[in-house]
């Protein structure tokens, strides 16, 4: 007898415990700990914090882990968790001019207070493959350290430039409790908050696309990389009831400012903007493509007219979230079978009809040689059938 | 082992996210067909795998609920059985396949066959809950043509249906009017099941995970699908029965038996057919096989 | 009679424009703009461009609310309304039933992706029609009225010469059987021999439908053969208004003495 397929749990169960072997790959090599992938892979690491939205290098190591090195898959499951945890309070706005900074550099002045600090960067180095890192035990280099330490009062070249008045003064949002993008949909207009906070969850590929975009033409802001900056900064809370504020501990964020050109308008002087861009860890590259994209969409807070992908909030911020992005397309996995059948039906008798046209088409034009009437409209008043 | 659902409040949420979520319910069912933005929690499975409806059964749900949870009809789908082990696993719930004994039923594309009841809900997964959508791209205008009733638009998609085939091509999804105001998605049953939301006496609750919205069809509600008075609506038919259980007038799954256009059709409802078939209805193809072991 | 009594027999404007201003920023668009237009009435508004035309059509057909001054609108319903004091549904409906607008480039104004009938009929379904059949028979007429053969009645617009675009631009609007039509350089991007075709179409339309209609061109032929009075906009203000005839052929503003000398006469 015919039984319909049976998707069953069984063969669910096998597939996590075929997962699971997967992972663990060869039993002969020894297994990687959480504290390896938190230590060796870091950068990894800081990217799963920064779009999975929680600050916490062992957990996402775990997660790295568990997802088999999937970066995605390991940020859907912090985002999974994170959407668990209480929320206690909201932090007040980082001061990163109090940054204890690793690495400072800035593309618009050659020198400035506190000077450039290389820090640590694969910039210069050259992209040969280093077989020596396939042996083991082998010796790292050091690195020379300084005889003096970093000058702990490093302005911003932002506000170097504010001033002279030369660039728009930052925005001072904070006196009302910020949006919460983990709490509350979207809307639109979406406000600064809402959109920095989708920007930094957003997923790097899609944003670092879509700032590659605006550098070529599809919204050019002329940008220049005022300055990035990599470091520790303390966190500080306002608990309710206190009048003073709490510092809860370091956090390592890299930051990017972005300078950009502004020809002015009727309400605002000529002027430099800014686009900004802030993410866990040494995530460089996210923080540039988001301060890109972020000053793409206040293309129309500026006057100037929205044409392209990366200026449009509602296609930008809608599309940018890796987790809403991979569940959706991988749902076409999931059966539509009943749709599917739906389509199926339609689409043969559509091509029925099309048939049946063709043949009235035809008996009327053999029709109309045989008698040489005038050509019949049988085609046309035909009566469209019905479902 | 420890088992990975240990440490979690009783059905996955917090207490306070399912508050929000059935205030979003109540403002739904009070304004049938309206979407109500809600703050919608990354779930632990995939956006557009059931994350709508999986938050409000998870709101919803008590120990005293019956829970059956169905995908294309079926209750054997391995994503209809994956959401139910979540819910036996996160609530110890109690699971059936049977309609009419369940008190929840959390369902993906289709509406069971069997008529349902007062005291029940039916739970309705949403991949994209703005009807509007295909024909506006903006999320600010689609909800001010919601909010002035401008729903021309849709109409004059349904008449380039009839311009381009002769008819509305459209099979699922097909748009519905709730209580004369607002323009829904059906979300993707086949229009073969719009007429069954019609009217209904059970709670239909809609939930749209990824686009953070829930809707709500309140019982005994006119839920009229769009059509033109000289193009009326019309469901889906076959020519053939069930092979298994002989059912007429049921949705139908075809089965492809091999490569050379051999096919039979099945009943989407699996319950439907399995109690038809227990009560002693045969179709085509188990009579040929008991006339092969005569 | 005198022209006292004379102006009190007509009937009362269909719109009535006080006092209106815009600025952008402190730029002036349009400045102190008073004009009424009666229903059947063609005005043209002509003026080379960053004379604040455009920007005075913007606010007349309620796409831009002027930063001072009023538009009042005889409605069907309300009679006399300030166009921004309705509230936005309203103006919306307004927009699509008893108005029209004509856009410059056909693809503004049309939906591409939808055939010939389904871009007049939308109007008719917005407003509720239901019948398949009627709705397509109007379209069918309407494109007839503009001189679009009926088989091209399930075509995209794509297929569309410029000119056949702009005649479905115009139909797709008189549908719903507006009272007052908005036209934004409507022979625009078409060939000469085209447009000429194109404007007697729209004379014999709004003459035959009596439809009040403001024209925003920079081309006096244009206003020439449509319109019946003028206001001549430089720098944001009218400069000159009147008769069409007797602004064309006797100009009392240096600049529309200019304007006028500088189109090569035919």
């Amino acid at each position: 007898m015919y039984v319909a397929v049976k998707g069953g749990e069984k063969a669910i169960r096998n597939s996590h415990a075929l997962i699971s072997e997967e992972r663990r790959g060869d039993l002969e090599v020894p297994e990687l700990t959480v504290e390896q992938i938190r230590e060796q892979m870091s950068l990894s690491v800081d990217r799963v914090m920064t779009e999975g939205s929680i600050y916490d290098r062992n957990l996402a190591a775990l997660a790295i882990k568990q997802a088999q090195g999937d970066l995605v898959e390991a940020i859907f499951l912090l985002r999974a968790f994170r959407a668990t945890l209480p929320r206690l309070a909201h932090s007040l706005p980082l001061d990163t001019a109090k940054m204890q900074v690793q690495r400072r550099i800035s593309a618009s002045y050659k020198d400035l207070p506190g000077g450039q600090i290389l820090g640590p960067t694969y910039d210069y180095t050259h992209r040969l493959l280093d077989f020596n890192l396939a042996l083991d035990g082998m010796e790292r280099e050091q690195a020379v350290v300084a005889d003096q330490g970093v000058d702990p009062h490093l302005p911003r070249v932002a506000d170097v430039l504010n001033h002279e008045g030369l660039i728009e003064p930052e925005q001072q949002g904070a006196a009302q409790e910020p949006f919460d993008l983990t709490r509350q949909p979207m809307s639109f207009p979406a406000s600064r908050d809402q959109r920095l906070q989708a920007l930094a969850r957003g997923d790097e590929g899609f944003l670092l696309a879509l700032g590659y975009s605006t550098q070529r033409g599809y919204g050019g802001n002329h940008p220049f990389a005022g300055e990035i900056r990599l470091g520790e900064v303390e966190v500080w809370i306002q608990p309710e009831g206190l009048d003073f504020a709490v510092s809860i501990g370091d956090i390592k964020v890299s930051e990017c400012q972005m300078i950009n050109q502004f020809k002015g308008n009727a309400e605002h002087p000529p002027q430099f903007t800014r686009g900004y861009g802030l993410a866990f860890g040494h995530s460089e590259r996210k923080t540039m493509a988001m301060a890109l994209v972020d000053r793409a969409l206040r293309a129309p807070e500026l006057g100037e007219s929205v044409r392209f992908p990366a200026q449009q909030p509602e296609f930008v911020l809608y599309h940018s979230d890796n987790v809403e992005a991979s569940g959706f397309v991988q749902h076409l996995k999931l059966p539509h079978y009943v749709d599917f059948q739906a389509e199926l039906q339609l689409v043969r008798q559509l091509r029925q009809e099309h048939q049946a046209k063709q043949r009235d088409k035809q008996q009327a034009a053999s029709q109309g040689a045989d008698s040489a009437q005038a050509p019949s409209t049988a085609s046309q008043s035909q009566e469209p059938n019905h479902v | 082992m420890c088992k990975p659902y240990s440490g979690y409040n009783y059905a996955y949420l917090d207490e306070q996210t399912k508050r929000m979520i059935r205030r979003a319910l109540l403002k739904a069912l009070a304004i049938p067909g309206y979407q109500v933005p809600f703050g919608s929690r990354e779930m632990p499975l995939p956006y557009g795998w059931g994350t709508g409806g999986v938050q409000i059964t998870a709101a919803i749900l008590g120990p005293k609920d019956v829970l059956k949870v169905i995908d294309q009809g079926a209750d054997d789908t391995t994503n209809a059985v994956s959401i139910r082990r979540f819910f036996e696993n996160l609530a110890q719930v109690k699971t059936t396949e049977d309609p009419r004994a369940a008190t929840l039923i959390q369902t993906r594309h289709r509406i069971p066959e069997m008529p349902l009841q007062e005291q029940q809900v039916l739970v309705y997964q949403v991949p994209q809950p703005e009807p509007l959508r295909s024909l506006e791209s903006s999320e600010q205008e689609t909800r001010k043509m919601h909010g002035y009733s401008e729903y021309g638009l849709m109409q004059v998609r349904l008449y380039e249906d009839i311009a381009r085939f002769g008819h509305i091509a459209t099979t699922y999804g097909y748009p519905v009017m709730v209580n004369e105001r607002y323009l829904m998605s059906p979300t993707p049953i086949p229009k073969f099941d719009n007429p069954k939301m019609h009217l209904n006496p059970c709670i239909q609750l809609f939930g749209a995970g990824r686009e953070k919205r829930i809707y709500a069809v309140p019982p005994y509600t006119q839920v009229r699908s769009l059509d033109f008075d000289d193009h009326p609506f019309s469901i889906q038919t076959w020519p053939q029965a069930c092979d298994l259980c002989g059912d007429q007038h049921s949705y139908l799954d075809e089965v492809v038996l091999d490569d050379q256009g051999g096919r039979m059709f099945v009943c989407s409802d699996s319950f439907h057919c399995q109690s038809r078939q227990q009560q002693g209805h045969l179709g085509a193809r188990q009579r040929q096989e008991e006339q092969a072991h005569d | 009679m005198t022209e006292k009594d004379w102006l009190a027999s007509l009937p009362p404007p269909l719109l009535q424009v006080e006092d209106l201003s815009f600025y952008y920023g402190d730029q002036v668009g349009c400045l102190d703009i008073n004009f009424q237009l009666y229903p059947g009435e063609v005005l043209g508004i002509v003026g080379e461009s960053g004379s604040g035309k455009s920007t005075l059509l913007n606010c007349l057909s309620g796409h831009q609310p002027p930063s001072s001054g009023r538009v009042m609108f005889d409605h069907r319903q309300q009679g006399l309304v300030d166009l921004f004091a309705l509230s936005e549904p309203e103006r919306r409906l307004l927009m699509r039933t008893d108005w029209g607008l004509v856009r410059q480039n056909p693809r503004d104004g049309l939906r591409m992706n939808l055939s010939a009938g389904g871009n007049v009929g939308e109007r008719l379904m917005a407003v509720g029609a239901r019948h398949y059949g009627h709705i397509r028979g109007q379209a069918e007429q309407w494109l007839g009225r503009v001189e679009i053969a009926s088989d091209r009645l399930d075509h995209l617009p794509t297929t569309f010469s410029g000119g056949m675009q702009q005649r479905l631009q115009i139909a797709r609007n008189l549908v719903s059987q507006p009272r007052l039509i908005f036209m934004d350089e409507p022979t625009g991007g078409l060939d000469v021999s085209v447009q000429a075709k194109l404007l007697d179409l729209l004379r014999g339309l709004v003459r035959d439908l009596n439809i009040a209609a403001i024209v925003v061109t920079h081309d006096l032929a244009v206003v020439r053969l449509l319109a019946d009075r003028l206001l001549v906009m430089r720098q944001g203000r009218v400069v000159e208004s009147g008769l069409t005839d007797q602004v064309l052929d006797d100009p009392q503003h240096p600049y529309t003495q200019l304007l006028v000398s500088s189109v090569l006469q035919v």
